[in-house]
């Protein structure tokens, strides 16, 4: 059974579960309101100098800062000393980006222009700059472990990526890498290899290793848009790689070779394909069934209620969108794959069918599930600790899928609540759903009691 | 002789009516067509009345009968007058003629029938032909417009195909041509972008400095108090050491990472082994079974193979040894599954040929099968045949040289023995060995004797059998003659075989035989001799082996025996000699061959 929280205030998607799973923290204009995860009782309110643009927790769940980019300003809050604070002011270099180290006790700005990225201490007074980081989707990284950083950098017009060690912020490496213009870098999650992909204009995804050596160079083909986007599998054996021609490839970390190709064509036809397709029902019977405060059969299974999907027989036409072809920066090909945290699925959305959600089996390497639905897919996100996916659509609805089956609930909150963004709680217990001003908390099976 | 010729003429049309009436009744019932000449040629009566009315009258009997005579007799028939001045008409003449005529005339209307119908056919046929020659005439027209059509149509895709290739062509051309323009539009683009960067790259120095210069007042750190580590340490300073340390740790991270890696593998390659072990022996022992198995036959290559495997399997045990280093054994391990599938694979092949050939039919498969082994097995033995003639002409020429040179060698022994002690008893040693032969050859010349009387007593069968063949033949070819011919056949038979001396008879019969029976005979004389030859050579193989060591004990009885032997032993010691060498040749011949 799936049960509601009620509705709360949180401007532009700031809402963020902390680490350990014990708050929650939401931006409200020029308030920070952290609360319990299990009671959602107010535990502390932090008001900034400006409207809260970046909220994010650090490691250890102590602290939390809010970034204020257009005042160029970081305020950072400690959960055990509501009397601390920190204030970080970047002057008029501006502000653009923010992030906590691993550690948790140092902040990364990125100033306007990435002129430089300064590495704000909250041990010490020491101030540490690093030079040309490159403006670029995805330009630093840190490992798993949080031990290290990894940064892309130009200069004179050459991609290069430093290497630092965020103990103490020293750099460990510095190498050129083979790209015309990176536009992302990735640890893979033990730590040890690198990837390197080149912007769009080409297809090429670099390996490397911890200690800077060249491991692999990947092209699948020439003279195409190139990467979309990448992602590693929790074990760090497959290396996903979306493109813009609508396929996904794997690579396998023996060889750094391609072990599959998944294509996303608009013609589903193989019969073994599961296709649930998303269909309106009358809505009376959802509201009966989802009454609040939820009944008392809440034992049974997730997935035992109704769904709204329909499971349609392959061959089937999944509703596709052709984009302009003269405009920069088309919706087409892969732009969102993520593996399952047990590594056995792996989701993708091909941006020309937005209305998709294709799940592979990893182990059989090849289509397992074909989600459609009636809106484009907004985002999708694997339970961190099984193989169960939330995903909205930007309507009043999460879908949830697991190998058991599929379905669709309906928030039952009055008024409009268009779900646009999701997150799991560390636990995987629940969910929080985010419209464009509103959050409510989605329980998953027995969790909902605790609520009452 | 009006009246008589009226009679006649009344008499010749009744009996004509008789005539045609008795045709009919008697043709009737023996074809159709006939009845119907009969039925058309019905109205022809009337009107040859009427005609005849009109040429005789009872005044102009005589002109007619004068001018029918002139007409038979120049048809060839009999004149109708008794005598030859033309005074008495001859009845009988007159009727014969009549009735010839009117065969004649029946004849001449059946053969007009069956023109007329042949002519019907033949106009038919005709027809027939003429409208398959339209029909095909058409047909060779349409089929004609059909190749001018399809030549058309050939050539319209030519055309076409000729357009596309120039359209392909020309695509690729395009192709080329965007490539182009893309990797040129490429270049631009990065130099522009180069540009552009270094541009950027200037401004944002160039804002740098500024920023530092102005001495950013602003920009700071408003902190309460700071904070301790997250592991409770202070941040230690930057020196060189923490550089090396941090190398350390990374090259540590590194290491452990390839160390899990590693380990991963060799569990994995532990668990292929082990697979593969197990595979290894299934298939060994599925193939050791198989080999077990009597009904199935085995290629000697595969047997080979399986020695191989089983050399592997005894390997096995060494193979733990190499569990961490598996190059060394590499090949080797791939080579023999290569061998081992190459053989499961053979085998099930062969045993979906035997499905197979079960289904299609399996008695022809097996009569094959037999034919096949028929002709090996003659194969064999016309190979014994030949290595059985090669030995019996080396024996027949040591035989030869046997003969030839005798006295020769008994000289030469003789002075030998007077000279020389030592010899003499080396002598005296081959002496014995000869007794020993000797009694070897005699007892081969009884065997050989008796394969003789055998072969005599098959020769006479063979002749028996002969004999009665032919009698049976003769008899049979003669059954369907004349009985006179049958005799003197059966008498010279009898007269030459009695005649013929029965030695000579039986010499060509045996030249005969010979050329018949070549195969029987040969066999049987190789298996006699081998026979023969190996027990005698066994036997005195082993009397060497076992004199030539207790020599010294056993010299001197023998000394005594060949002494006594001797006087009377010494001419045919050396036949045996002689023969014995050729014996020993003999067999080595075999043995070589």
């Amino acid at each position: 059974m799936v049960n509601f929280s009620e509705l709360f205030k949180a401007s532009s998607h700031l809402c963020r579960f902390s680490p350990d799973g014990k708050y929650l923290a939401s931006g409200v204009q020029y308030r920070l309101v952290i609360r319990d995860v299990n009671t959602l009782e107010i535990l502390q309110l932090f008001t900034c100098l400006d409207q809260i643009q970046h909220i994010e927790w650090s490691s250890d769940s102590l602290f939390i800062f809010c970034a204020m980019y257009k005042r160029g300003i970081v305020q950072v809050w400690s959960l055990e000393q509501p009397d601390w604070h920190c204030k970080i002011d970047e002057g008029s270099a501006g502000l653009v980006a923010s992030s906590w180290s691993p550690d948790g006790r140092h902040i990364l700005n990125t100033t306007e222009f990435h002129l430089r990225i300064t590495v704000w201490s909250l041990c010490t007074k020491s101030v540490s700059y690093i030079k040309y980081p490159k403006a670029c989707q995805q330009g630093v990284a840190f490992t798993k472990d949080g031990r290290y950083l990894a940064l892309v950098e130009r200069r004179d017009c050459k991609d290069y990526i430093s290497l630092f060690v965020c103990s103490n912020w020293q750099l460990l490496r510095h190498f050129e890498t083979e790209t015309q213009d990176a536009v992302g870098i990735d640890w893979a999650p033990n730590g040890c290899v690198l990837a390197v992909w080149d912007s769009c204009l080409e297809y090429k995804v670099l390996l490397y290793t911890l200690d800077g050596r060249l491991l692999s160079t990947y092209k699948a083909y020439e003279w195409s848009l190139g990467v979309k986007s990448l992602t590693w599998s929790p074990s760090s054996q497959f290396l996903a790689i979306g493109s813009y021609d609508g396929k996904v490839r794997i690579l396998n970390h023996v060889t750094w070779t391609k072990i599959a190709e998944f294509d996303h064509p608009t013609n589903v036809t193989n019969s073994k394909t599961v296709v649930y397709n998303e269909v309106e029902k009358a809505p009376a019977v959802n509201l009966e069934k989802l009454t609040f405060p939820p009944n008392q059969r809440m034992a049974n299974a997730l997935f035992s209620i109704k769904t709204k999907y329909d499971v349609v027989q392959a061959p089937i036409s999944l509703h596709h969108v052709k984009p302009p072809a003269d405009r920069a920066n088309p919706r087409i090909g892969v732009g969102m794959l993520a593996f399952s945290s047990d590594n056995s699925f792996l989701a993708t959305r091909n941006d020309n069918l937005p209305n998709a959600v294709w799940i592979w089996d990893v182990q059989k390497m090849k289509l397992c599930v074909v989600l459609e639905h009636l809106g484009p897919v907004q985002l999708f996100q694997w339970d961190p600790h099984q193989s169960r996916l939330a995903l909205c659509t930007g309507n009043n609805k999460v879908y949830l899928w697991s190998s058991a089956g599929c379905t669709s609930v309906q928030v039952p909150i009055e008024g409009d609540f268009k779900v646009t963004w999701l997150s799991w709680h560390p636990s995987g217990d629940f969910l929080i759903l985010l419209s464009k001003d509103n959050f409510c908390l989605c329980y998953l099976e027995g969790e909902g009691e605790a609520v009452k | 002789m009006g009246d008589w010729s009226s009679v006649t003429v009344a008499e010749l049309s009744s009996d004509n009516n008789i005539t045609w009436c008795t045709s009919a009744r008697n043709m009737s019932p023996s074809s159709l067509s006939v009845s119907q000449v009969q039925n058309s040629t019905l109205p022809l009566p009337k009107s040859m009345h009427s005609f005849f009315s009109a040429f005789c009258t009872e005044e102009n009997i005589e002109q007619s009968l004068s001018y029918l005579n002139k007409e038979l007799t120049t048809l060839g028939f009999p004149s109708l007058y008794a005598d030859s001045r033309g005074k008495e008409l001859s009845i009988v003449s007159v009727l014969n003629c009549m009735n010839e005529l009117l065969l004649l005339q029946r004849k001449t209307l059946r053969a007009q029938e069956e023109t007329e119908t042949q002519h019907l056919k033949l106009g038919s046929d005709m027809d027939h032909l003429q409208n398959c020659y339209i029909k095909l005439k058409e047909q060779l027209e349409s089929s004609r417009r059909e190749t001018v059509g399809l030549q058309e149509r050939d050539r319209q895709l030519q055309c076409k195909n000729r357009n596309l290739h120039q359209l392909l062509k020309n695509e690729k051309d395009e192709i080329q041509k965007l490539q182009n323009i893309v990797a040129s539009r490429a270049s631009q683009y990065n130099h522009d972008m180069k540009r552009k960067e270094r541009e950027y790259n200037k401004l944002k120095e160039r804002f740098h400095q500024l920023l530092m210069n102005k001495k950013d007042k602003k920009m700071a750190m408003d902190i309460l108090n700071y904070v301790g580590r997250i592991d409770g340490k202070r941040g230690a300073w930057r020196t060189g050491k923490t550089e090396a340390k941090n190398e350390e740790e990374m090259f540590k991270t590194l290491l452990n990472e390839y160390e899990q890696r590693q380990k991963q593998l060799l569990i994995e390659n532990a668990e292929l082994k082990k697979l593969l072990q197990q595979m290894k022996k299934e298939i060994i022992s599925l193939l050791s079974s198989q080999k077990q198995m009597p009904k199935e036959k085995i290629e000697d290559s595969s047997g080979l193979v399986l020695s191989d495997l089983e050399e592997d399997s005894g390997e096995a045990n060494k193979e733990n040894m190499w569990e961490l280093s598996c190059e060394t054994v590499r090949e080797q391990l791939a080579n023999s599954i290569r061998k081992q599938w190459r053989m499961l694979k053979n085998h099930v092949e062969s045993l979906d040929n035997q499905v197979s050939h079960v289904y299609s039919g399996s008695l022809s498969d097996k009569d094959t099968i037999s034919r096949h082994e028929h002709e090996l097995e003659v194969e064999g033995l016309q190979l014994e045949i030949q290595q059985c003639k090669e030995m019996i002409k080396t024996q027949q020429q040591l035989l030869q040289q046997q003969l030839t040179s005798p006295c020769d060698d008994d000289t030469n022994m003789l002075l030998q023995d007077c000279y020389l002690l030592e010899e003499k008893e080396r002598l005296k040693e081959e002496w014995r060995l000869f007794r020993e032969q000797k009694k070897n050859f005699e007892r081969e010349r009884k065997s050989f004797t008796e394969a003789a009387i055998r072969l005599g007593l098959e020769r006479k069968a063979f002749e028996e059998d002969r004999g009665v063949w032919l009698k049976q033949q003769f008899l049979n070819m003669t059954s369907d003659q004349n009985k006179a011919d049958r005799m003197k056949a059966q008498n010279a038979f009898l007269g030459s075989s009695e005649s013929d001396n029965p030695l000579t008879n039986v010499r060509s019969l045996q030249k005969k035989s010979n050329h018949l029976f070549n195969v029987p005979k040969f066999s049987d004389v190789y298996q006699t001799t081998q026979h023969i030859l190996e027990s005698s050579l066994s036997t005195f193989l082993d009397k060497t082996h076992e004199d030539q060591k207790p020599s010294q004990i056993k010299r001197e009885p023998l000394m005594l025996q060949i002494k006594e032997a001797s006087p009377l032993a010494e001419d045919n010691g050396n036949n045996v000699h002689g023969l014995l060498s050729a014996d020993l040749c003999t067999e080595h011949i075999i043995n070589s061959s």
